[in-house]
């Protein structure tokens, strides 16, 4: 009965989410409910990850139906960890959330839909069906529009209708995709297809069709040509929305890619080199990006959009190691982009800007606040011994073994800039004599709000904090986790044989 | 047949990609649904099409004896259906809200949030 285990993750997300919309108006019990519900959601999601840590993956075949036909649900150490950070993250953007958002758009459901994002999101991790991967994604994106959309500012609206457009277009290219792998194979099981793309006699749709999946999840998860939406939209939405979807939206399109290239296609040479290649300009093109903006968010959102390329690094060398090293970072990632966006939103508050030549006088004002936000801060650029050092230390030493020379570069050029951005908004908003910013009528500010508001907001940035210092001080475990999940996903016997129950 | 729908699918791939490529907001939502359509036609076309054989097994026998069309592609086609008519609901609905907001039809002069400030 221990599989059963796979799937409540889920059912207290949809729980959490239905509840959540028979107190549509009384949004002083959503909060109550969402911070409580999401707090039990974490304890299911430990529970999953510790019985899948010690007793190996676990599968589920929904209604019963045997492996290939039925829609199974897999949790390997993989999807488990996944699972755990979603469930960490969706606690600090939950609180986050009930301090920060204003009334006039929780009123509209923000809390409801904020669950149901969360279940799409932990039903794309743990899926074991193609189609249903699909599925999940298409309610991660539906939630994510209304999310984005919700409180209708002119901004918002222009940012959305470009990010709708284009996660439309990656579900199409993603349906494509399946249909023609449909077409290959006659099936959608992803352990079973694992054999059957294999025995494909024509070699060359099954590397399109690759190719295929490569363009679906990789406007996803914002690479190189494709990221165009992530900066034209993730700075509109309040504070919270970007949390979560910097943290989580462009990671599932990672773990997708990761999951199908190393389950489904064989990485061939060619394959390798696209990979690489995409992963090198997604770094370059979003580090450059970083440096020259001046909204707060707008640099956080070219942050995302560099850091996806370390991933992709990882991904596209293709050892183990170097797997390990892009898992490691896509932990670490999860975690300090949600604070970061987190941390923006509190700063809005405070200054009610979100230009850092008008911001100034942080340090000044709040010493222990800029102390805590030094710690996501710098584990961003990854000052050892803080969590981004680590698996850039793998990326690395594997790009030395593959001889890819100018991945490191690009790697290293990466954190550099990645430093002088964060050194520059330091700077800029920390340390400098800022203008005087005009009173803004009406707004809530920081200081206005009551005690519970303010814990609320700075709980689960120090939550967040502690995580990533975690991260950083207890590299070895994490290390240990990454390396037994990139063995999982090199070796993926495992996983076939539990799904197939042979 | 299949050639037919091939040049079908083909056709609205094509014509939804050139929609989208227009600057106007009403094209654009137009070309979603092409392309939408486009690709549920896909999957029908790619499950392989088998005509009058229904895949029913005869009471007495317990396999199929002999070919039968595959029934999965329309229970794929009609969760897609029915996930692009949700989502296209939305994005009109989204079109219809900025259009009232940003006072423009056109996509070049939505800009302002890619604009450097």
């Amino acid at each position: 009965m221990i599989e059963q285990l796979v799937i409540y993750p889920l059912i207290t997300q949809m729980l959490l989410a239905i509840v959540l919309m028979f107190f549509w108006s009384r949004i002083r019990w959503q909060r109550v409910v969402s911070i409580f519900g999401s707090l039990i959601n974490l304890g299911v999601a430990i529970w999953l990850f510790v019985t899948v840590w010690q007793g190996g993956t676990l599968s589920i075949q929904a209604g019963n139906w045997e492996a290939p036909f039925g829609i199974t649900f897999v949790a390997d150490t993989f999807a488990a960890t996944l699972v755990l950070l979603t469930a960490i993250a969706g606690v600090a953007v939950s609180s986050f959330s009930a301090g920060s958002v204003i009334p006039a758009r929780l009123k509209f459901g923000f809390f409801p839909i904020f669950h149901f994002l969360l279940l799409g999101l932990n039903g794309a991790f743990l899926t074991g069906d193609i189609f249903n991967l699909y599925v999940w994604f298409e309610i991660i994106i539906i939630t994510s529009f209304v999310l984005l959309t919700i409180g209708g500012e002119k901004a918002q609206l222009e940012g959305a209708v470009k990010y709708f457009t284009l996660n439309i277009l990656a579900s199409i290219v993603f349906l494509t995709a399946i249909a023609v792998l449909y077409g290959l194979t006659g099936s959608l099981n992803m352990a079973d297809l694992a054999s059957k793309v294999a025995a494909v006699e024509n070699r060359t749709l099954v590397q399109v069709n690759a190719l295929l999946f490569l363009v679906g999840f990789g406007i996803k998860s914002a690479l190189f040509p494709l990221y165009f939406w992530l900066p034209a939209s993730y700075h509109t939405p309040p504070s919270a929305v970007s949390a979560i979807f910097g943290g989580l939206l462009t990671k599932v399109g990672v773990y997708a890619l990761i999951r199908v290239f190393t389950l489904i296609f064989e990485v061939d040479p060619f394959l390798q080199n696209v990979l690489l290649a995409v992963a090198v300009l997604t770094l370059f093109s979003g580090a450059v990006g970083a440096i020259v903006q001046n909204n707060i968010r707008k640099i956080f959102s070219y942050l995302v959009i560099c850091h996806i390329g370390y991933m992709i690094a990882g991904l596209g060398m293709m050892t183990e190691m170097a797997i390990a090293g892009a898992i490691f970072y896509l932990i670490h990632d999860i975690m300090v982009k949600t604070n970061l966006f987190m941390m923006s939103g509190v700063i809005y508050k405070i200054k009610a800007n979100h230009n850092i030549r008008k911001l100034g006088d942080f340090y000044a004002d709040h010493p222990k606040l800029s102390l805590l936000f030094a710690i996501p801060l710098f584990s961003l650029v990854g000052i050892p011994p803080l969590s981004g050092f680590w698996p850039k230390l793998s990326l690395i030493s594997e790009g030395w073994f593959t001889e890819n020379f100018i991945v490191i570069g690009a790697i290293i050029f990466a954190s550099f800039i990645t430093l002088v951005v964060i050194i520059k908004l330091w700077g800029e908003v920390f340390w400098k004599t800022g203008e005087k910013l005009p009173e803004v009528r009406n707004f809530p500010y920081f200081n206005k709000l009551t005690n519970i508001k303010k814990t609320q907001m700075l709980a689960p940035i120090i939550l967040l904090s502690i995580v990533s210092l975690y991260l950083g001080f207890g590299a070895g475990n994490i290390q240990n986790l990454a390396e037994r999940i990139a063995f999982e996903l090199m070796d993926n016997q495992e996983y076939i044989n539990t799904v197939l129950s042979k | 047949m299949e050639v037919l729908l091939a040049i079908m699918v083909g056709t609205l791939y094509a014509s939804g990609i050139y929609m989208i490529l227009r600057r106007s907001l009403v094209k654009l939502i137009i070309g979603i649904i092409l392309l939408g359509n486009g690709a549920n036609l896909l999957i029908f076309l790619l499950g392989r099409i088998a005509k009058g054989s229904p895949p029913i097994i005869p009471g007495d026998s317990k396999v199929f004896l002999e070919a039968y069309s595959d029934p999965l592609p329309q229970a794929l086609i009609l969760t897609a259906i029915v996930i692009s008519f949700g989502l296209q609901s939305f994005a009109i609905v989204l079109v219809k809200r900025a259009h009232k907001v940003v006072k423009t039809d056109d996509l070049d002069e939505m800009n302002a949030t890619d604009e450097y400030s």
